[in-house]
């Protein structure tokens, strides 16, 4: 049953349409990330949502209360809606208990003890109430801002980037940390990113957002290994995209016969494959014998980076190709393991795994 | 606290036309915690003993006036000293005072944050011409302000004549930080604070109006010493304060200890609110937490209230600009080509001149050690010397005068009223304007590109010359352009002060208009605006500049 629902929503500024008719629907209890280059429209569609703007056209609704249509917005303050923003803007003049007790009543019960426990669940330490937001680090501000957003029990729990000033390590930890709260307290949470890592490994669905559209919803399997075009594939992560023809569920193209997720027929198509779906295995000139489906190639560049190596792999002999000249200069580059990685000049053999994707 | 501790320092020096310095403890503070200590870490190095001894010389030189305040009180022993100071009279001026800083502040406080939310926050028509509107009547002199409210009615006179033109005149100076501040908001705040479930009124008191605790006390306390050091304006409406009584004093009997225990008392007044404001500010901290970019401001929509809220400028506008320009105008035209005498008024323009220019470079000249330890070596050494000279800035400009006239009197009889003293009372009562301008200034040119230009060989002075000298030039000359300007519109010390025949363009206004010449008056106040217009103009285009506008 859907629990967000949102219809043709648009909003200009001037005459930059930052939102051009936005449609998505959210489950209750589930987790969404609206991923993006930046400039596409996702903070603007948060800001919609929280009720901080009102659209030009479209629609609102939020377990069947409609929240905005047309011209006519419910205000923020009545839309009991949690925001997390991405430096978590706290109130600079109050103590970290107050900024959590915020919203709280005054003279609510227990407020005090409300304001400890709910440090506590986000993990902070009771002794850090007394200090002020510019004491603390990054990731002890932004975990602050979600106590804040949750002692409201909000409905649903819109992240604009929460996690984006923090460093690396710290990032992965507090957006499972979050993700796992989220889950046990049963609040419906939308998160905004511009880091499609974070959005994979954050949301149950994933939309991905372009010129203030949606391109694409779906899970993240979905969208990782069938994105609609190249745009997505390519913005998702490392992509290898090559003419074939198709048929029969298979491809021809320049790596050879591949089993492909379409019955389709097509003499002209594009695939796409995640780099991680191609091995290489190190051979030499005098090994590349063997049946004619083998697939050779010379490694012409290596850069090493730690636990990664990226690799350029020019293609020796190619099979059957549509447009084999297309491909023929341009060298596959692929991500392996920086350990054991061949070296430049090595020749190695190459095999594709799983299936390929057809572009529509 | 960052953002409004630049605002705050940045708009001090700026303000127009005080009588007294303007510089309070609290930039001092604002500016340690923020600008110099930032700055400072980077760039921490010992500064040359030479100028660690200009810095300290200046130093003690500002702090003469308050030694003399005590000598002269430890000198005239304790029981005349209680029978000058504990008299009806001194209490009389006491409640005068107490009650019109008590009235007038809380009025301008009101009134400047309501300007600053309309012209910054709401949809009002033509808010940007009302914001410049608002800083406009800092050109004007309070005792111009004065003179033309008594032209326009005669009979004001008494407390609430002083409440209301103290208000008008001074109201620029809350509502330039104030608004400054709204600006620097940020508005994911107010964001945050509606997502919890406030209304927008409950998020002004919550959220806007505790951030604005700075900018507040800052400015009130600017208006607080300017009530206290004011003598002109409050002559014209027969208001006795402090200030005008030393003054009467002085003019009766010279430098008699009458006149100096009420300027010992009015001291401590100044201290009062130096300490009050300390008190109220609190050891709060207003960084702005995290570093995402800042987003747009929203206009609140003001719907129904459009009309009243316009007419809550229009009405502050008449009586702030209106008033003068219309009086002025009106004795101008009254008057008619005869109270333009132009080889007097030649002469007062440019005496004025070469007073103003010189006590701006003698100010500017003696700020520069302090400003550069204490960006280039800050340390407590540096915030104690720097702490000496804001303090005495803050002192009225009567209290600085009857010091140096007692002083050279009694030591120094040759340097009674010459061009030498009251030079120097320039230079003590101006250097907080000159100290923060060319902090600022050379805090813009990194010490980083001294060592490039020494790294691409040029020697130690030519490196200082060609890289800090070069680009703090700009801020250097505002400094010097707000001295002179401060210089331009004093009235008291250089009545004390200065050389026999001395006749600068406020004393001339001033004798016309004790003469009941109102007519002959005018053209000094119409000089006096028309030279401060465009500074006036410079502070409100860089107080827009500042939140990057």
């Amino acid at each position: 049953m859907s629990f967000l629902e949102i219809s043709g929503l648009t909003k200009h500024y001037g005459p930059v349409a930052a939102l051009a008719g936005v449609d998505l629907s959210v489950t209750s209890g589930s987790r969404t990330a609206i991923v993006g280059p930046s400039g596409c429209g996702k903070t603007t569609l948060l800001r919609l949502i929280a009720g901080f703007e009102a659209p030009d056209q479209g629609r609102i609704t939020l377990d069947g209360e409609v929240l905005a249509n047309g011209g006519t917005a419910v205000p923020a303050y009545r839309r009991g809606i949690g925001v997390v923003a991405q430096d978590g803007a706290l109130f600079p003049h109050l103590t970290i208990g107050d900024n959590i007790g915020f919203g709280m009543g005054r003279g609510e019960d227990k407020r005090t003890e409300h304001i400890v426990e709910l440090a506590y669940i986000v993990g902070l330490d009771k002794a850090i109430l007394k200090r002020r937001p510019h004491e603390l680090s990054g990731g002890q501000q932004q975990r602050v801002a979600l106590a804040r957003a949750m002692a409201m029990k909000p409905r649903l729990m819109l992240l604009d980037e929460p996690f984006s000033a923090l460093d690396t390590g710290l990032r992965a930890s507090m957006r499972k940390a979050v993700a796992e709260l989220l889950e046990t307290a049963g609040i419906t949470t939308i998160l905004v990113t511009h880091d499609q890592a974070e959005a994979l490994s954050f949301a149950s669905q994933v939309a991905v957002m372009r010129d203030g559209k949606f391109s694409q919803i779906g899970t993240p399997r979905d969208l990782y290994l069938k994105p609609k075009d190249r745009m997505i594939a390519e913005f998702l992560g490392d992509a290898i995209i090559l003419p074939a023809k198709i048929a029969d569920g298979f491809a021809s193209s320049p790596l050879g016969r591949i089993a492909v997720d379409t019955n389709d027929s097509r003499d002209i198509a594009r695939i796409m494959l995640r780099p991680e779906q191609i091995a290489l295995k190190r051979t030499s000139r005098e090994g590349m014998s063997g049946t004619p489906d083998m697939l050779f190639g010379e490694v012409t560049e290596s850069e090493f980076a730690g636990s990664t190596c990226t690799i350029a792999v020019r293609l020796l002999n190619s099979a059957d190709p549509p447009d084999a000249a297309a491909i023929g200069n341009t060298p596959l580059v692929l991500r392996k393991p920086g350990m054991d990685a061949p070296a430049v000049g090595e020749i190695v053999r190459l095999t594709v795994s799983g299936r390929a994707h057809v572009f529509g | 606290m960052f953002p409004t501790a630049i605002a705050v320092l940045q708009l001090l020096p700026l303000d127009g036309n005080g009588t007294a310095s303007d510089l309070m403890q609290s930039a001092v503070d604002l500016a340690h915690s923020g600008l110099a200590s930032g700055i400072g870490r980077r760039a921490r190095r010992r500064a040359p003993l030479w100028l660690v001894i200009a810095a300290t010389f200046v130093a003690l030189l500002a702090l003469l006036p308050l030694a003399f305040i005590i000598w002269i009180a430890v000198q005239t022993g304790w029981a005349t000293v209680s029978a000058l100071v504990f008299r009806p009279r001194v209490g009389e001026l006491l409640v005068n005072t107490v009650l019109l800083v008590a009235l007038s502040v809380p009025i301008t406080i009101v009134l400047s944050v309501a300007l600053a939310w309309l012209t910054e926050r709401s949809d009002l028509p033509g808010a940007r011409l009302w914001a410049w509107l608002c800083v406009a009547p800092l050109a004007i002199p309070a005792f111009v302000h004065s003179y033309a409210w008594i032209t326009m009615v005669p009979g004001l006179h008494g407390l609430w004549a002083g409440v209301l033109v103290s208000v008008i005149a001074y109201f620029p100076f809350l509502y330039l930080p104030v608004s400054a501040a709204l600006r620097r908001l940020d508005p994911a705040l107010e964001d945050a604070a509606a997502a919890l479930g406030l209304g927008p009124r409950r998020v002004f008191w919550r959220v806007v109006l505790p951030q604005l605790r700075l900018a507040i006390c800052g400015g009130s306390l600017l208006v607080g010493l300017h009530l206290l050091a004011e003598y002109g304006l409050y002559v014209f409406i027969r208001f006795d304060t402090f200030t005008t009584a030393i003054v009467d004093q002085f003019q009766s009997t010279f430098n008699g200890p009458a006149a100096n225990m009420l300027a010992g008392v009015l001291v401590s007044c100044c201290f009062v609110l130096l300490g009050l404001e300390v008190l109220v500010r609190g050891e709060e901290r207003y960084a702005r937490v995290g570093s995402g970019a800042a987003r747009y401001q929203q206009r609140t929509s003001l719907g129904r209230a459009t009309i009243p809220s316009l007419l809550l400028l229009v009405v502050t506008t008449l009586l702030a600009l209106g008033v003068p320009f219309v009086t002025i105008g009106g004795w101008l035209a009254a008057g008619g080509a005869d109270v333009w005498r132009f080889d007097e008024i030649g002469l007062a323009l440019g005496q004025t001149l070469f007073l103003a220019l010189a006590g701006a470079l003698l100010a500017t000249v003696a700020a520069m050690p302090m400003a550069w330890i204490s960006i280039r070596a800050p340390g407590p050494l540096q915030r104690l010397l720097e702490g000496c000279n804001y303090i005495v800035g803050s002192l009225p400009g009567v209290v600085i005068a009857l010091a140096l006239v007692t002083i050279t009197v009694r030591i120094a009889l040759p340097l009674y009223q010459t061009l030498f003293t009251i030079l120097v009372a320039y230079a003590l009562m101006f250097l907080p304007r000159a100290l923060v301008s060319l902090r600022a200034s050379i805090a813009q040119a990194p010490v980083e590109l001294e060592r490039a230009a020494s790294s691409l060989g040029r020697p130690p002075l030519q490196a200082l010359w060609s890289t800090t000298v070069r680009l703090s030039a700009p801020g250097a000359a505002a400094g010097m352009a707000l001295v002179a300007l401060g210089i331009m519109n004093e009235l008291t010390a250089t009545q004390m002060l200065a050389p026999n025949g001395t006749r600068t363009l406020a004393m001339a206004f001033w004798s016309y208009s004790g003469e009941i010449d109102y007519a002959s008056a005018a053209p000094y106040a119409f000089i006096m605006v028309a030279m401060s217009l465009p500074l006036t103009w410079l502070l409100y285009v860089q107080s827009k500049r500042m939140a990057g506008r």
